[in-house]
C-alpha cells in the first residue's frame, strides 16, 4: 500500500510543473501557487520551451550567416534539406503567395520536433538533476522542487501554439475575403436558400456549426499534440518504474517515439498550413 | 494542467520565434537555395550549349578539312598540268631555237663559202694571168682582152 501511494507520487511528482506566482509577500513558487488561478507561470515549460526556441533560431540563424551560393557544407546541406522539406509542403499545399507561412511552419516543425525530443531523455535525469540542485544549493526539499523538461505536454504550450495559429486564420480570412465575407462564410453556410424568410432560420443553425468547426480546428491542434505527447511521457514514466524490465520496454517504447516525435511535429505543421490555405482561399 | 498564463508568454515567445524566422532565417536560406538552383539550371544550361557548340564545331572543322583536302589536290593537279606544259613549251622553243642555230649556221657556211668562192676566183684569175703571160711572153693588154679576161673568170 505504501509502495502504491510512492509510485502514484512518484507520477504525480512527473507531472506536475514548476510554478510561480506573485502572491501578497512576493513571488512564490509551487506548492505555495496552488490556489493562484490563472496568473500562475509553468517556470519549466516557459524555460525549456524558449530555451529550445532560441536553440533553433541560433542553429539556424548560424547556417542563414555562412549560407553560400557555391557548394554548401554539411552543416548547411542539413538546414537546407530542412528548408526544402518544408518549403515544398508549403508551396504542395498552401495556394497563393504569403511570406509568412514557411517561416511559421518551420518554426512549427523544429520547435515542436526539439521540444518533443526531450521526451526520449530518460524521465528520471533532469528531474533528479533539478531535485539534486535544488537541495543543495537552495535547501530545498528535492520533492518539491519540479522539473517537467517536455514543454510538449503542457497544455498551456500547444494551446498557445494554436492560438497563434488561429488567430493568423482569422487573420487571414479577414485579410483575404474582408470581415463581410468572413461573416458570410460564418453564417451563409452551409445551407443557404432565396427564401429570405427561411434564412433568417437558418442564419443561427449555420452560425452554430460554421463556429464550432472554426473553433474545433485550434482544439484539435492543441489536444492531438498535448494528448499524444502527455500519453508517451506517461508510459515512460510508468516504464521508468517497473525495475530492471524498463531497459528493453524503454528502448522499444523509445524506438516508437522517435516516429511520434516526428510526425506530431510534422502533423502540427501540415495541419497549421492546411488550415490558414483554407483559411485564404474563397471557395467554400 | 490548467490553462494559466504560461500560454500567454508561450503565445508572445511564439510570436517572437516566428517574426525572427521570417525576417532573419527563412529569406537568407530560402534565396542562398534558389539562388544555387538558378546557378544550377543556368550551368546545365550552358553545358548543352557548349556541347552543342562543340558538335557544331567539330562538323565545320571536318568540312573545311575535306574543302581543304580537295582543293590541294586541285592544286596539286594543276601544278602537275602546268609543269608538263611548261616542259613541253620549253622542248618546243629549245627545238625552234636548235633549227634557228642550225640555219644561221649553215647560212654563215654558206656566205662565208660564196666569198672563199670569190676569192679564190679572183686569185686564180690572177695566176691564170700571170700563167698566161708567162706563157705569151709579153704583156698582155689588158684592156685589149679584158673579154677573153672576164669569160676565164665566168669559166672558173
Amino acid at each position: 500500500m505504501a509502495e502504491e501511494v510512492t509510485l502514484s507520487g512518484h507520477i504525480q511528482h512527473h507531472l506536475t510543473n514548476a510554478k510561480m506566482c506573485s502572491t501578497d509577500s512576493g513571488l512564490a513558487f509551487n506548492k505555495a501557487c496552488s490556489d493562484s488561478g490563472f496568473w500562475t507561470w509553468h517556470i519549466d515549460t516557459l524555460a525549456w520551451s524558449i530555451g529550445l526556441g532560441l536553440l533553433f533560431l541560433w542553429i539556424f540563424r548560424r547556417a542563414a550567416n555562412k549560407a553560400t551560393i557555391g557548394v554548401p557544407g554539411k552543416f548547411q546541406c542539413f538546414i537546407e534539406m530542412i528548408i526544402d522539406f518544408v518549403g515544398d509542403n508549403v508551396n504542395k499545399t498552401f495556394q497563393g503567395k504569403s511570406t509568412l507561412i514557411a517561416p511559421l511552419a518551420l518554426t512549427i516543425f523544429v520547435w515542436v520536433f526539439l521540444m518533443n525530443l526531450m521526451d526520449l531523455i530518460p524521465v528520471d535525469f533532469l528531474p533528479a538533476f533539478a531535485g539534486f540542485v535544488g537541495e543543495t544549493a537552495f535547501g530545498m526539499d528535492s520533492h518539491d522542487v519540479y522539473m517537467k523538461i517536455v514543454p510538449t505536454t503542457d497544455i498551456n504550450l500547444t494551446a498557445a501554439l494554436a492560438v497563434g495559429v488561429f488567430l493568423l486564420m482569422v487573420g487571414y480570412s479577414i485579410k483575404i475575403k474582408g470581415l463581410s465575407g468572413f461573416i458570410k462564410e460564418l453564417t451563409l453556410h452551409p445551407f443557404s436558400t432565396d427564401n429570405k424568410l427561411a434564412m433568417v432560420f437558418l442564419i443561427p443553425c449555420n452560425l452554430l456549426l460554421e463556429t464550432i468547426a472554426l473553433i474545433a480546428k485550434p482544439f484539435s491542434l492543441a489536444l492531438r499534440l498535448f494528448g499524444n505527447l502527455y500519453a508517451g511521457e506517461l508510459i515512460f514514466i510508468l516504464i521508468g518504474a517497473v525495475g530492471l524490465m524498463q531497459l528493453p520496454l524503454h528502448f522499444v517504447w523509445a524506438v516508437f517515439h522517435i516516429l511520434v516525435i516526428v510526425l506530431q511535429a510534422f502533423v502540427f505543421m501540415m495541419l497549421t498550413i492546411v488550415y490558414l490555405s483554407m483559411a485564404s482561399s474563397d471557395n467554400h | 494542467m490548467s490553462i494559466n498564463a504560461t500560454l500567454i508568454g508561450e503565445l508572445i515567445a511564439f510570436i517572437v520565434f516566428v517574426w525572427f524566422c521570417m525576417k532573419f532565417v527563412w529569406p537568407p536560406l530560402n534565396d542562398a537555395i534558389e539562388a544555387r538552383q538558378k546557378k544550377i539550371i543556368d550551368g546545365l544550361a550552358a553545358s548543352d550549349r557548349a556541347a552543342k557548340d562543340l558538335e557544331l564545331a567539330q562538323e565545320k572543322a571536318t568540312a573545311q578539312l575535306k574543302e581543304a583536302k580537295a582543293e590541294a589536290a586541285g592544286i596539286v593537279d594543276a601544278a602537275k598540268k602546268r609543269e608538263a606544259k611548261i616542259v613541253e613549251e620549253a622542248a618546243e622553243k629549245a627545238e625552234a631555237e636548235k633549227a634557228k642555230i642550225i640555219a644561221a649556221g649553215y647560212a654563215e657556211i654558206e656566205n662565208e663559202r660564196n666569198q672563199v668562192k670569190e676569192e679564190l676566183r679572183k686569185q686564180v684569175a690572177v695566176l691564170a694571168i700571170a700563167g698566161a703571160e708567162r706563157i705569151l711572153e709579153r704583156s698582155i693588154d689588158a684592156a685589149e682582152h679584158s673579154d677573153i679576161l672576164d669569160k676565164l673568170v665566168a669559166e672558173l
